[in-house]
C-alpha cells in the first residue's frame, strides 16, 4: 500500500512554489500510525496547502523500501523535498517539534 | 560471575553452543556461545570489538554452515570489507555466495527529530528480511550504541531495545551484541540489563608503551567457564584468545629420550639425554655457554632428521651460525635441509602478546619436534616477570601438547643468584642444567651441573664445560679444581658418571 495523497491540483500557481514531498514510513496501519497520518495530513493543510504530497509506505508490506531511507523506526516522516533530508519519528503527536523538524517554524 | 558456581543446575547441561571457531575462545567458554540466545561483547574503542562480533559470523559460515547477519550501525560495508580483507576474510566473496549479509544502518543525528512515541518496527523488518535472505543462524549488532546517539534514551527506546531481544531470541539465532565500556557499569547504555546469558568484556590497555589486550567472560549463564583474565591477540588471521592452558597437563609423557648433542652431557643424565616431550632449561651468566649448548641442541635434532625451531632473541641468524661454527657446530646445512628453522627477533620489536602469535604461527607451520628459546630473561625487557612466566607457561603448554621438546636458555644476573634468572619458569621445566663460572687465577672457567632433571637418574657431579674448534665436553672438576688439576686430566675424558 503506497496511496498517495495529491493536493497540489488546481490551486493558484504562484511563481517559485516549493513543493514538498513527504513520505511516511508506517508498519501497518497501527494507532500510531493512523495518529501519525492524521497529524502531518493536518499540519500540512496549515502550512503547505496546495503543495504538498505524503506517500504513506507501509513497510510490512514493502520491507525492501527500509533500506532505502535508513528507516529503524516506524513511524517515520521523511521530508524528500525540498533538501536537506529530514526525519522525524514518532506519531508525530508533539505538533511543535514536528513543525521545528520540518523547518516549518525557526529552531530555538 | 556467580553464575558458574551452580555445577549441579540442570541448566548447566542443557545449554546448547555455538562454536566460536576462534582460537582459544571456544576453549575459554567450554564450547562456545550460547546457540540461540545474545551475546554481549563490550570494551572500550579499538578492543576489538568488531572484529570479535565479524569473526564470528565468518567462522560460523566457514566452518559450521551458520550463514550470519551483521548489522553495522557504524562502518559501511566498503569500510568491513576492506579492513577485514587484513585478517584474510573474504566479505565480498561470502556475500555473493549468500553465507553472509551486511548490512549497513546509517543514522544520522543531525537529520533525525523525534516527535511522539514510536518503534524499532523498521529495524525489525530490516533484520527479518535480511535474515531471510541468507537464513542466517547468527547475527551481529555492531553497535547499538548508535542508536542511543540518535534517539533521546527514554523508556520507549529502552522498552524497544528489550523487545528486540525477546523477537531475537524468538527467532532463534544466536547474537552478538557489541557495546562500549561504561565507566561505572559494563556499557554505556546499560546493554547488559537485556543481555543476561553471556557477556564477554575485551580490554586493551597499555603499559609500559607495550600493548596488552585482555578478555575475560563476565557471566555465562547455566555454563562453567574460564574465570581468569586471558590475553589475546588480533593477528593476522583474526582473533586469537591464549588460555592459560589449553592443553591442560595430559599431554602425553614419554620414556623416549632425545639426545643433548653432547655426549658428555647425555652421559651426564643417565647416558641417554633429555626425555622427548620435556622442558630444558639452561641458565647461566654472560659467556657461560648457554647458546652453544642450546644450538648443539638443535644440531643434534636436525642430525636425527627433525626438525627444530630455534627462536634467538640475542643474536641475529647469520652471527650464531658463525659464532657456533668456531666451536664444531654446523647449523647452515639443516637450514638448507629445511630442518632448521632460526627466527631471530629483537624482544622490544613487539609487544608480548604479538611475540606469542609469532611463535604459536611458526610452530603451527612448522611442526617441529624441538624448539629453542635463546634466552627467555630478554622477554623481562617487554613485560612484568608475571607476563613473562605467564607468556611462557603458554608457549611451553602449547609446544608440550605437540610433544616437541624445548630447550630454553635463562641469562644470570652478574650476582649469579639463579633463583631470579629463569623468569619464575623453573617449576615448569623438567631438567635443569646452572652453568656457573668461575676465576681461577687468571684463566676463567665454566661449570656445569644438572640441578634437576625429573623422572630420570642424572649425574650430581659438577663439570667443567670446554668448547673447542672440535665441540664440547665436560670434565671432571678435581676437589682442589686448580687450573694445574685440570690440566693434568686425560684430554677428551667422557668417562661414565659413576
Amino acid at each position: 500500500m503506497t496511496h498517495k495523497i495529491q493536493t497540489t491540483a488546481d490551486r493558484g500557481n504562484e511563481a517559485a512554489i516549493e513543493a514538498w514531498s513527504l513520505r511516511l514510513y508506517v508498519a501497518g496501519m497501527t494507532p500510531a500510525a493512523h495518529r501519525a497520518f492524521e497529524s502531518i495530513k493536518k499540519i500540512c493543510e496549515e502550512h503547505l496547502a496546495g503543495r504538498y504530497s505524503i506517500e504513506v509506505v507501509d513497510l510490512l508490506k514493502n520491507p525492501q523500501l527500509a533500506e532505502g531511507d535508513q528507516i529503524i523506526a516506524v513511524p517515520t516522516l521523511v521530508r524528500q523535498l525540498p533538501p536537506p533530508v529530514r526525519k522525524i519519528i514518532g506519531d508525530l503527536s508533539a505538533t511543535e517539534k514536528v513543525l521545528v523538524g520540518l523547518d516549518l517554524k525557526p529552531r530555538k | 560471575m556467580n553464575e558458574m558456581h551452580e555445577p549441579h543446575d540442570d541448566r548447566a547441561v542443557m545449554v546448547a553452543k555455538a562454536p566460536t571457531g576462534i582460537a582459544g575462545l571456544d576453549e575459554i567458554t567450554h564450547g562456545g556461545l550460547p546457540a540461540g540466545r545474545p551475546t554481549l561483547v563490550c570494551g572500550g574503542p579499538g578492543c576489538g570489538k568488531t572484529i570479535l562480533a565479524m569473526e564470528f559470523l565468518v567462522r560460523g559460515a566457514l566452518e559450521f554452515d551458520e550463514p550470519g547477519l551483521f548489522v553495522s550501525f557504524e562502518e559501511s560495508i566498503e569500510d568491513l570489507h576492506h579492513n577485514f580483507r587484513s585478517f584474510g576474510f573474504d566479505l565480498k566473496a561470502l556475500i555473493e555466495q549468500k553465507k553472509l549479509y551486511v548490512s549497513h544502518v546509517k543514522l544520522s543525528r543531525a537529520e533525525i527529530v523525534e516527535a511522539g512515541e514510536f518503534t524499532l518496527d523498521g529495524l525489525f523488518v530490516r533484520l527479518e528480511q535480511a535474515i531471510h535472505q541468507v537464513g542466517a543462524k547468527r547475527v551481529a549488532l555492531d553497535t547499538m550504541e548508535t542508536l542511543f546517539s540518535c534517539l533521546s534514551s527514554s523508556e520507549n527506546l529502552r522498552s524497544e531495545i528489550a523487545r528486540l531481544f525477546q523477537w531475537l531470541k524468538d527467532k532463534g539465532v544466536t547474537v552478538v551484541i557489541t557495546g562500549e565500556r561504561g565507566a561505572s557499569e559494563l556499557t554505556r547504555h546499560g546493554f547488559e540489563e537485556y543481555v543476561s546469558d553471556c557477556v564477554l568484556l575485551l580490554d586493551h590497555r597499555i603499559t609500559e608503551q607495550v600493548s596488552k589486550r585482555r578478555m575475560r567472560v563476565v557471566k555465562y549463564r547455566g555454563s562453567a567457564h574460564g574465570m581468569d583474565e586471558y590475553p589475546f591477540l588480533i593477528g593476522d588471521t583474526g582473533f586469537a584468545a591464549l588460555p592459560i592452558s589449553s592443553v591442560h597437563l595430559d599431554h602425553g609423557v614419554g620414556t623416549d629420550r632425545v639426545g643433548t648433542g653432547v655426549p658428555d652431557l647425555d652421559a651426564m643424565m643417565g647416558g641417554k639425554g633429555f626425555f622427548r616431550g620435556s622442558t630444558v632449561l639452561i641458565s647461566g651468566g654472560a659467556g657461560a655457554g648457554k647458546s652453544t649448548l642450546a644450538a648443539a641442541f638443535a644440531a643434534a635434532t636436525c642430525e636425527k632428521g627433525e626438525k627444530c625451531l630455534h627462536l634467538a632473541f640475542e643474536e641475529s641468524a647469520g652471527q650464531l651460525i658463525r659464532n657456533m661454527r668456531s666451536v664444531g657446530i654446523e647449523l647452515q646445512p639443516w637450514i638448507d635441509q629445511g630442518l632448521l628453522s632460526i627466527q631471530a627477533r629483537r624482544p622490544t620489536l613487539f609487544g608480548i602478546e604479538e611475540h606469542l602469535m609469532a611463535i604459536f604461527r611458526e610452530v603451527r607451520r612448522m611442526r617441529p619436534k624441538a624448539v629453542v628459546i635463546d634466552p627467555i630473561t630478554n622477554f623481562l625487557s617487554i613485560g612484568a616477570p608475571w607476563e613473562v612466566k605467564s607468556l611462557l607457561t603458554r608457549v611451553l603448554d602449547q609446544l608440550r601438547g605437540m610433544g616437541a621438546t624445548v630447550l630454553l636458555t635463562s641469562l644470570t644476573p652478574g650476582d649469579g643468584t639463579i633463583e631470579n634468572s629463569e623468569a619464575g619458569v623453573s617449576s615448569m621445566t623438567d631438567t635443569w642444567i646452572a652453568l656457573n663460572q668461575k676465576m681461577n687465577g687468571n684463566l676463567r672457567q665454566c661449570y656445569l651441573y644438572v640441578l634437576k632433571s625429573r623422572g630420570m637418574e642424572h649425574s650430581r657431579e659438577v663439570r667443567e664445560l670446554k668448547m673447542s674448534a672440535s665441540g664440547l665436553s665436560l670434565r671432571p672438576v678435581s676437589a682442589a679444581g686448580s687450573e694445574d688439576n685440570q690440566r693434568r686430566e686425560p684430554s677428551g675424558s667422557s668417562e661414565g658418571i659413576r
